[in-house]
């Protein structure tokens, strides 16, 4: 048995009109991967925000015991110098600086007050090796992946010689290979003798690296699952994270498809700036009535980029192609006007494309569809209220109430919200971009329920999703795209995760 | 105890700066004798400031959306100017002046609009040239010279008071009057307001707080009411800003229009990704400045009886400042018309209370200038605790 690294006693904490944490003791072995799960809005990343600083000593009540010695964190900086790094839920690089600027954001080797470029960029190379990033220090933030950006918060992490590395949710916007590799960059790290914390809903990953396991409910410890001593299972992680035993992972589907009633034809795009680079070429596809079509690809295959660019040339220029609902073309040329015939698009990036933070969860409910909360020349209040507490329940959105500003929601929460909002737009079309991304277990199975009930009312539903798992629960129909060509069509009951891999693979090739 | 403290804690942003005025006009009565407070000396501390608030109320729109606009002092001179090329030396109607003037306004909206919501030219340089173009063209339209007086119809809608229908000797009856209807009518909104949210089981003042509340403001209205009506009662420019207040309070709070344009403050991306036309929504706003403007522009030049080309100059600042202090958001998405308001007052209060006390002008805009810093760093501590 190792040493105990990290004691959190007693913890609670409140925020206004909500108890986030409610006594909650959480401790750590020493050179440990510790899962944290729980669902959405549990208080994972409110404990984690509390050990880190983020939430300064005398914000919260209990002890945090560190090494050993009794620590008042009064800020990140300080929980740093001591050797607990924290990745946050949303990436927090700068896009226009390089690797290595960021890797040493406010920690500049410096000679003389003056930065020493050599050694930053020679330091980070090692760093990058470290995580496996074969990239250049001197590449800028923007031009890396999500995956890669992600190695480059733990190269930063690592920069200062950390002891307890804490990860909120690193993997719920990477892919399967991406995930893997940041999996067995933990597993490394573990073997010399780094302590991990790792938040996650993808219960598979934490099975499969945690030592630990421990459970949050509403703010309190539910359990915490030992490895060695006990018997852990993904049933079992579920029900306790859930408080009920939840059997399907995905909800029956019983699709009555009939006749085509959205298509998109020859549809090509350009990239905004760089004029002559394509980034959907030649794409074709039709959804039929009742139908669920999924459109899977890597990261970076120009779904999201496609999707956008119907829902009302959001994204892209010189657009070309043709937009069809029920036989007859529709006029996409703006978001305004895609909203009005009826396309709706749920967006992956639910901070800055999806939500107005500063508002309250029924002003961002009902922005999309103001039209039906209408009396007269004003907004209806009770119409409102009425539309924002029907979805705050029916996709258990947990906030104090419906008045609770978006921004101080939990990240799962927060995509809820931006799914309420196109549900209650009652569109024709909708595109979900990674509509479960940050979502728990329970609340995924509602969303495909939802899913399944609006195919089942006729719509056409399009769910673009990394996690192949969901995209073969859930549609009928599954086209794969790369590289901004759709690639491969096919219906659910002939595919599987390794053909549609073989698929984008064989394509890589003939066109790389 | 607790919840006394959270009470203050949860609505000092929303009462500090109106308690910030009532303690500044407690300080100016005090020493300036009580000349602060007397009736001749509010009328025209009212009149004084009356347009930089119906500017004010045009800005709180456009800071709301993220932006400023620094030509509203120009047009507010190139206004009164052409008013007075109009009536003075043309003899036009003075009505069918009003309408073009209002018109024109509306068209130099349009033209800062339009290059800030479809060409996409930041606010700042847009307005900026404004700001350069249309103190040429007054200077231009003037020919540098001072244009006046104003038929008298024309100069009674900023210096006229309401006519009297009761003719009670000595008293300016109709005023009273006035002034216990508006507090019928807030207190009930008030109190209906408080139902429907107990309704919903969300958060109110408690009872007392409550009541406390709109004694405060029944009597800081009939306090002024009386005042007025113990003089020559209520000016005409106080009930026009006292109807836009009314109109852009319900603009901002309860239309459609007002939750589009604070959405797009608080997330541009975001709104326009909901379907919302969010270039329209700043086209309008530029217009509906431009409109107000005219108006300040017109009351301005009927105040002084004549239009001068150096009307206007630095109004902007003035008005923009209003805003700031009232609470609304340099980045965008939050601000009232109330807080508009109380800002514009704490800045009236100051000229004119310094003024009375023979303080220098150099002094009075370095106060000014304090002023608006520990306002704005007063809001930005209550933000930082607030999100702890
Ligand atoms: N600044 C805040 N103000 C008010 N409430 C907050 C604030 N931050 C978090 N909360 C509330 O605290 C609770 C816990 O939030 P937390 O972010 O810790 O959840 P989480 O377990 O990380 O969930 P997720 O899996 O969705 O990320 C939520 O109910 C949330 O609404
Ligand atoms: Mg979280």
């Amino acid at each position: 048995m190792s040493e105990v690294i990290l004691e959190m006693r007693n913890i609670s904490k409140t925020f206004p009109g909500v108890k986030a944490l409610d006594d909650v003791s959480f401790s750590v072995r020493r050179g440990d991967i510790h899962a944290l799960v729980g669902e959405n809005g549990a208080g994972k990343s409110t404990l984690m925000k509390v050990l880190s600083g983020v939430y300064p000593f005398g914000s919260y009540e209990g002890q945090i015991l560190f090494m050993g010695e009794e620590r008042h964190f009064k800020d990140i900086a300080d929980s740093e110098s001591v050797g607990i790094a924290i990745i946050h839920q949303e990436l927090t690089l700068v896009p226009m600086l390089s690797i290595a600027e960021n890797i040493f954001l406010g920690n500049e080797p410096r000679k003389n007050g003056i930065v020493n470029w050599h050694e930053e960029v020679q330091k980070s190379k090692e760093f990058l090796k470290i995580v496996g990033l074969r990239e250049s220090p001197q590449t800028l933030i923007t031009d890396l992946g999500l995956g890669k950006q992600q190695l480059v918060e733990i190269a930063k992490a690592i920069s200062k010689e950390v002891k307890l590395l804490i990860l909120d949710e690193p993997t719920a916007s990477l892919n399967e290979t991406d995930s893997e590799k940041l999996l067995d960059l933990l597993v490394e790290f573990k073997k010399h003798g780094m302590t991990s914390i790792l938040i996650s809903h993808k219960i598979q990953e934490i099975k499969k690296v945690a030592d630990v396991i421990t459970i949050l409910r509403d703010g309190a410890t539910i359990e915490t699952l030992d490895k060695g001593r006990d018997e852990i299972t993904e049933a079992r992680i579920i029900r306790d994270m859930v408080g009920r035993d939840l059997t399907h992972r995905f909800p029956p589907r019983e699709s009555i498809i009939g006749d085509s009633i959205f298509e998109v034809r020859n549809w090509n795009v350009f990239h905004p700036t760089h004029s002559d680079r394509k980034v959907c070429k030649e794409v074709n596809l039709t959804v039929k009535k009742g139908e669920v079509v999924g459109i899977a690809g890597l990261m970076g295959a120009g779904r999201t980029e496609l999707a956008m660019s119907i829902f009302g040339h959001a994204y892209g220029k010189h657009i070309t192609g043709q937009v069809l609902l029920h036989g007859r073309e529709i006029d996409v040329s703006s978001v305004e006007k895609a909203v009005k015939n009826g396309i709706a698009y749920a967006t992956e990036d639910r901070k800055s494309l999806g939500l107005v933070l500063i508002q309250d969860v029924k002003t961002n409910v009902t922005l999309a569809n103001l039209e039906n909360i209408k009396e007269g020349m004003f907004i209806g209040s009770h119409k409102e209220l009425n539309a924002a507490t029907y979805y705050k329940n029916k996709l258990s959105i947990r906030c104090s109430n419906i008045m609770q500003k978006a921004v101080n929601l939990s990240g799962g929460n927060q995509q809820k919200v931006v799914i309420s909002k196109w549900l209650f737009a009652d569109p024709e079309v909708l595109i979900l971009d990674e509509p479960t991304r940050g979502i728990d277990v329970g609340a995924k199975f509602e969303i495909y329920t939802i899913i399944n009930k609006l195919a089942s009312e006729g719509k056409a539903i399009i769910l673009i999703s990394s996690e192949l798992p969901e995209i073969l629960g859930v549609c009928d129909r599954i086209y794969i795209m790369n590289e901004g060509k759709i690639v491969g069509e096919m219906p659910v009951k002939d595919a599987s995760q390794e053909k549609i891999m073989e698929r984008i693979m064989l394509t890589q090739e003939v066109m790389g | 105890m607790n919840t006394f403290k959270s009470i203050i804690k949860n609505n000092i942003r929303q009462y500090g700066m109106l308690i910030a005025l009532v303690f500044i006009m407690i300080f100016f009565w005090i020493s300036t004798d009580g000349i602060l407070m007397r009736p001749v000396n509010i009328t025209n501390l009212l009149l004084q400031n009356s347009y930089i608030i119906i500017m004010a109320i045009g800005m709180l729109l456009i800071i709301v959306t993220g932006v400023v606009d620094l030509s509203v002092g120009s047009v507010c001179g190139f206004i009164g100017g052409l008013a007075a090329v109009l009536m003075v030396r043309h003899h036009f109607n003075v009505y069918v002046t009003m309408l073009i003037c209002l018109a024109i306004g509306a068209a130099v909206g349009a033209w800062n609009g339009f290059w800030v919501a479809y060409q996409k030219i930041p606010a700042f340089i847009v307005t900026l040239a404004g700001m350069l173009i249309f103190r040429g063209l007054v200077l231009w339209l003037l020919n540098g010279e001072s244009v006046g007086p104003f038929p008298e119809e024309f100069q009674r809608i900023a210096s006229g008071f309401i006519p009297d229908v009761f003719h009670y000797p000595g008293f300016h009856l109709t005023s009273i009057v006035i002034g216990v209807i508006l507090s019928i009518i807030i207190v009930f909104l008030d109190y209906r307001s408080r139902r429907n949210n107990q309704k919903y089981e969300f958060e109110v003042l408690p009872l007392p707080f409550f009541i406390f509340k709109n004694l405060i403001v029944v009597s800081a209205i009939m306090g002024l009411c009386y005042v007025m009506a113990s003089y020559k009662g209520l000016p005409n420019v106080l009930i026009l800003m006292g109807v836009l207040a009314v109109i852009y309070t319900i603009i901002t709070n309860k239309t459609v229009l007002g939750r589009r344009i604070y959405a797009m403050g608080g997330n541009e991306k975001a709104t326009k990704l909901s379907g919302i036309n969010t270039d329209r929504l700043s086209f309008f706003c530029f217009v509906n400045m431009g409109v107000l403007s005219a108006l300040a522009g017109m009351v301005f030049a009927a105040r002084l009886n004549s239009a001068t080309p150096k009307a206007g100059n630095s109004f902007e600042m003035d008005v923009i400042a209003a805003n700031y202090i009232g609470g609304a958001s340099t980045t965008g998405g939050v601000g009232t018309v109330v807080g508009a308001l109380v800002g514009a007052f704490i800045m009236g209060v100051l000229n004119n209370g310094m003024s009375i006390m023979g303080i220098n002008i150099d002094w009075q805009q370095v106060i000014k200038g304090m002023v608006l810093l520990m306002a704005v760093f007063f809001d930005v501590v209550q933000k930082n605790k607030s999100g702890k």
